[in-house]
């Protein structure tokens, strides 16, 4: 067994030992992560994904701030009692513009990820300002605060063209109009006072998702006057899981297969 | 090292591997065989799992994993078994699809099928707003009463399940009550006459003067949905004023938000979401929440 007597080198060398550690170490990491560098993609192929809209992207941040993603999770997974009750299982694809992704691990609260359009705007409304006036035996807490206060969206542009660096293909005029967006797509009747506006929010959107109608435009929270963090929560909820056509989505093509 | 002689310490009788420093020893304890035998069978499992299941990532142009001889997919998995779930259904929900609602109310196999399934599907899709048992909450109908805003034959409460109340479709339950207060239509003192007004139609309180005043307004700006007498109308989806059902609240200051504010709430149409024969099995189902009423 002569091979196995060079081990003494190893043994009596501890940079050589240290460097033995690396290379060995080093075999499982290149064989995980080297292929995402020539992969072309690893997400399925899919029509219909679209970045946030600002006001749906200011609601994510809100999403984010309350910790929601503690209790609710935003993944149906591909087991059969999961997507008999909440729809069809969840792609890699929708969440590719979640950063950072609001997977969850825990439910103590239902999954979240098709709840958009399950529930009308003023359930959201009651059930968010207080959970047992409509769910009796809820234990989630109350965000009543959320009604009235002001949403903060002074950062919204900002917000975009960070989301932009990190991949996100924000265009150029969804970043100039970020924040009259987010205000029009809060007020249909959205008219504003010394600015040129393009009333271009439905198409930016619509364009980048390649279907029509992905873009709520309505008054979530009952009050045009102002956006509220209520506006934005509901209106980022209410399209949660509805972007993905899955009528053209191919479960057998080799590039979708997980 | 593999060259030297057995060497065993006198004081454990264990071997030694041989190896000294400054006159130390050390022990050769090596590991129990059945770990060690498990240890390889691992390692042999590895390889027929590499062979059998998808393992290694692409190599250059594969594009993708390899897929295994087994080609598993848990997607494809699911898929298969939702849908032996669907065929295992499949004939009995064909004769819901099938039969008119009123045969599955009258059938007691289609009728037991539709209250089974038609309760799972409440539970957790309706009763959210509904309330478990349809009882309802402020703003949220009850279902489990006689009262219906839309209707409550059971062709009328299948096409509200399947099209919702003001959605984007065309078949959608649709009325708008105008909101007389923010929209200037009414001062406020005629908003608090016609409150008063409409709390006389179902007895809540005397006739008065100010009520007077407000029933000269309802007539001018409700009766149109609402009709002459108040009883509502379920084409509009406009409420009955004269029964003790109140949706959002009886008392003063809720009427006059209603009148002010005006409420236009709104259902998903389930038609996007659910199969035909769910949503008739819901149908049948919460028509006996109620006793509901026949098809007129």
């Amino acid at each position: 067994m002569a091979l196995f007597d060079k081990h003494a080198v190893f043994e009596k060398h501890s940079l050589l030992l240290t460097v033995g550690i690396l290379v060995v170490v080093a075999i499982g990491g290149i064989i995980e992560i080297a292929p995402l560098f020539y992969m072309s993609n690893t997400i399925e192929r899919v029509n219909g994904m679209r970045p946030y809209t600002p006001l749906e992207l200011a609601g994510r941040e809100i999403y984010v701030r309350e910790g929601c993603y503690v209790c609710h999770s935003q993944m149906v997974r591909p087991l059969r009692d999961e997507v008999e009750r909440y729809g069809h299982y969840s792609l890699a694809a929708e969440s590719m513009y979640d950063h950072p992704f609001q997977w969850g691990s825990k439910r103590t609260g239902p999954d979240l990820a098709r709840v958009g359009g399950k529930y009308s705007d003023e359930w959201h409304m009651d059930h968010m300002a207080d959970p047992r006036s409509v769910v009796p035996e809820s234990i989630m807490p109350p965000y009543e605060f959320m009604v009235d206060r002001p949403l903060d969206y002074s950062m919204i542009s900002e917000t975009m063209a960070a989301m932009r660096v990190v991949g996100v293909p924000y265009t150029d005029a969804m970043i100039e109009n970020a924040d009259l967006d987010l205000r029009a797509q809060a007020d249909p009747d959205f008219y504003p006072e010394n600015v040129e506006y393009d009333y271009g929010l439905e198409d930016r959107y619509n364009e980048a998702s390649g279907r029509e109608g992905t873009v709520n435009v309505r008054v979530f929270d009952g009050v045009p006057e102002e956006v509220t963090e209520m506006d934005a929560l509901i209106a980022y909820l209410q399209m949660l899981g509805t972007l993905v056509d899955f009528d053209t989505y191919e479960a057998g093509d080799l590039q979708n297969r997980r | 090292m593999s060259d030297h002689e057995k060497e065993i310490d006198e004081a454990t009788g264990v071997e030694t591997t041989g190896h000294e420093w400054d006159g130390i020893r050390e022990l050769n304890n090596p590991l129990p065989r059945w770990w060690l035998y498990i240890f390889y069978a691992s390692i042999a499992w590895a390889f027929v799992y590499w062979i059998l299941m998808p393992a290694w990532p692409a190599l250059p142009g594969m594009g993708t994993n390899t897929p295994g001889i087994r080609n598993h997919s848990d997607r494809d998995l699911v898929a298969a078994s939702v849908q032996e779930l669907r065929d295992a259904r499949a004939e009995t929900g064909q004769a819901l699809i099938n039969a008119s609602l009123d045969e599955i109310l009258s059938d007691q196999s289609l009728r037991q099928f539709a209250m089974a399934a038609g309760e799972s599907a409440f539970g957790d899709n309706c009763a959210t707003c509904h309330g478990a048992g349809g009882q309802g909450f402020p703003g949220y109908p009850t279902l489990a009463d006689d009262v219906w805003l839309w209707g409550g034959s059971l062709d009328e409460i299948q096409h509200t399940i399947t099209y919702g109340v003001r959605q984007d479709n065309l078949e959608t339950r649709f009325s708008m009550m105008p909101a007389f207060g923010r929209d200037q239509i009414l001062s406020s003192e005629e908003i608090r006459a016609v409150a008063h007004y409409v709390r006389t139609l179902s007895g809540l309180e005397e006739a008065s003067e100010e009520s007077h005043h407000g029933q000269e307004i309802f007539e001018f700006q409700c009766v149109s949905c609402h009709t002459e007498a108040g009883t509502g109308d379920q084409l509009q989806g406009a409420p009955d004023l004269t029964d003790r059902d109140w949706l959002y609240g009886s008392d003063l200051e809720t009427v006059i938000n209603t009148v002010y504010n005006a409420r236009n709430s709104a259902m998903p149409a389930w038609g996007e979401r659910l199969d035909e024969a769910t949503i008739k099995a819901l149908a049948v189902y919460v028509y006996s929440l109620s006793g509901g009423e026949t098809n007129s």
